[in-house]
């Protein structure tokens, strides 16, 4: 039950990431890339990982992919890019596109390969994300996050303002 | 309990994805597009984070995908900052008019 | 012929399903004539009184005129967008309801009619049980901001535009004081669960979450009322500003979908408010029986806060006018995040001062 799932989620977001960048409007592209984050989530969830699947969603889905929206809206970036013959920029594309087929069917036939390890107890419940993200392993690095996000925070108001 | 065994195919999908949104760095124009597979490209590597911390059964990969989003969240509004000021600028967001600094 | 236990719970689900969408649906055109009735009281008139006795098929009638509007859809505005708006605030709407409780637990009766595997059997009428509720609702609410991001966009009109970016930045503002008030009543619980934290507040009254935790109680309240953008917070959606906000150009059936996504998310907050901070299903006076010949008495209790909380939201949109764009935002931003985060700390000190 969980593979049928896994594997219907998995086919929508890389169906929804092609259509992110291959679709011309920024918009669509935008909700596009939401399908696919809450795909992921929904995937997150069947690794047995509830607390990064509600993270998932509520940080990358709920706030980044709106700030996205809202400055696609502000900017009125309705109109789709004009598309002047960039035909070297394609065919290097289509090389590079095939180098990643090639590449990406040789990992996944040495992945399914693969022995898988040992069963071992994995609890990911919120409290014991908890003690692991309190302990001193992690404790500064988790601090130093809320600094990071102070600077992101005052630099993107500066740098969006009209005049200082 | 035991590992399902679409783990290594969650590893598959995490570098399919990974690819998908380098294709799209290099094939879009449009800055705010190239942001948006960028953010593709760090969820492929959060699934792949993920993916083995099950297989391994700790759960430092999964503080690392709190790290990520924390970081992804900053570079995303700082990043689409200086669109807005780039836009300001010059009025277009085709990254090929940003040539300033050429040649 | 009992069936296999995952039968047995997928059916029990499906039954839930039907009776809380049903109970949700119907409970919503209810809400509209009560809301009129009410407001007019307030205002000294009479409100909605030809269409039945007193009025009660007015949401009736209002369903039968929006179902024969025409359905206009302005020539510049974006399809696709245009016709997934609504659906998307909808489905939003109606997925936070999945885990929430809608009543105790209770023992289903011995009735000949069931069938032999149900008889006595403890059910809830609560769709699914998740171990991280609180974070799902978390989760979904921040998605219902795409609802009406998606609607003021596309119908492609300057007062559109502007009323669905208002709209989603109040939303998501207080989405964030709203959760933050959370935080001191899942410390003292200990769990994300819905019923582990209604299980908390069993006992005398003043257990409640709005009394024991009073600043989060405040909290709340204010930020889901602008949350859901009832008056004193709807300026974006307010009829004499910005014509009608993020829906001016629906019409018919789609803004009766949109409409209907608004009164589901005002029905969820009520429903949250009672569960999570007017102690749920428990009378608050112990020793009150729990069952009244067959009737679990829980759904009376719980049924008396529900219709209280909506009351006040009824009472709020008669008695005041509505903040001014930029007071909300300040208000949002400058008072109410900065209480909660600061009673999260103040109750995260002596829960661990405690030594719980």
């Amino acid at each position: 039950m969980d593979a049928i799932l896994f594997y219907a989620f998995a086919a929508i977001a890389v169906l929804a990431a092609v259509v992110v960048i291959a679709q011309r409007n920024p918009i669509y592209s935008a909700f596009a890339l939401v399908v696919t984050l809450c795909s992921l989530a929904v995937i997150f969830g069947l690794l047995g990982s509830p607390f990064i699947a509600a993270l998932q969603v509520i940080v990358y889905a709920g706030a980044i992919m709106v700030l996205f929206l809202f400055v696609l809206m502000l900017l009125n970036v309705r109109r789709e890019e004009e598309h002047p013959e960039a035909r070297g920029g394609r065919t290097l594309a289509g090389i590079g596109l095939a180098l990643v087929t090639l590449l990406v069917l040789q990992a996944g036939s040495v992945l399914v390969r693969s022995e898988r390890s040992p069963s071992l107890e994995f609890d990911a419940s919120t409290t014991r994300m908890a003690e692991v993200l309190f302990s001193p392993h992690f404790l500064y690095a988790f601090e130093a996050t809320s600094i990071l996000i102070l600077a992101a925070l005052v630099g993107a108001v500066v740098l969006a303002k009209k005049e200082l | 309990m035991d590992q399902p065994a679409f783990v290594p195919h969650a590893v598959l999908l995490s570098l399919i994805l990974f690819s998908i949104g380098t294709l799209g760095v290099f094939l879009r124009r449009n800055v705010i597009t190239v942001l948006m597979c960028i953010e593709l490209m760090l969820n492929g590597v959060n699934l792949a984070f993920v993916a083995f911390s099950r297989s391994w059964g700790t759960l430092d990969g999964q503080v690392l995908v709190f790290f990520v989003m924390v970081v992804a969240a900053a570079e995303a509004s700082v990043g689409l900052a200086i669109v807005i000021a780039l836009h300001r600028h010059k009025d277009t967001l085709d990254l090929d008019a940003f040539d300033l600094m050429k040649g | 012929m009992t069936p296999s236990p995952m039968v047995a719970e997928l059916s029990i689900a499906v039954v839930n399903i039907l009776l809380v969408i049903g109970a949700l649906l119907g409970l919503f055109s209810l809400m509209t004539w009560v809301e009129r009735r009410t407001l007019a009281f307030m205002q000294y008139r009479l409100g909605p009184n030809r269409v039945g006795p007193m009025g009660i098929l007015q949401p009736v009638a209002d369903g039968i005129k929006l179902f024969f509007k025409e359905e206009v859809m302005p020539a510049a505005a974006d399809k696709w967008a245009f016709l997934a708006a609504p659906v998307v605030a909808v489905s939003t709407a109606l997925l936070t309801t999945a885990v929430i409780p809608y009543g105790p637990p209770f023992s289903l009766p011995g009735w000949a009619l069931l069938p032999e595997w149900l008889r006595g059997r403890s059910v809830q009428i609560q769709i699914a049980d998740i171990q991280v509720g609180l974070l799902w609702i978390f989760a979904i609410t921040a998605l219902g901001v795409y609802g009406v991001v998606l609607a003021g966009w596309a119908a492609n009109s300057k007062y559109s535009l502007l009323g669905g970016l208002r709209s989603s930045a109040q939303m998501f503002s207080y989405e964030l004081a709203l959760t933050l008030s959370w935080i001191g009543l899942i410390m003292a619980a200990g769990s994300f669960r819905i019923n582990d934290i209604v299980a908390h507040q069993a006992g005398w009254f003043w257990h409640w979450n709005a009394f024991a935790q009073l600043p989060a109680f405040l909290v709340y309240s204010l930020a889901a009322t602008a949350e859901v953008a009832r008056i004193p917070f709807d300026l974006p959606e307010g009829e004499s500003e910005l014509v009608a906000g993020f829906h001016t150009e629906y019409s018919s059936m789609r803004f009766a979908l949109i409409q209907m996504a608004e009164y589901i998310n005002m029905i969820t907050v009520s429903v949250l408010a009672a569960n999570l901070f007017l102690g749920g299903w428990h009378p608050g006076v112990p020793g009150v029986p729990e069952t009244l010949r067959g009737f679990p008495l829980g759904f009376v209790w719980w049924g008396l806060k529900v219709g209280f909380v909506l009351f006040v939201f009824i009472w709020l949109r008669g008695t005041l006018p509505r903040f001014r764009y930029d007071q909300l935002m300040h208000f949002g931003w400058k008072v109410l995040i900065p209480v909660a985060a600061v009673w999260v700390m103040v109750f995260a000190a002596w829960t661990a001062l405690r030594g719980v």
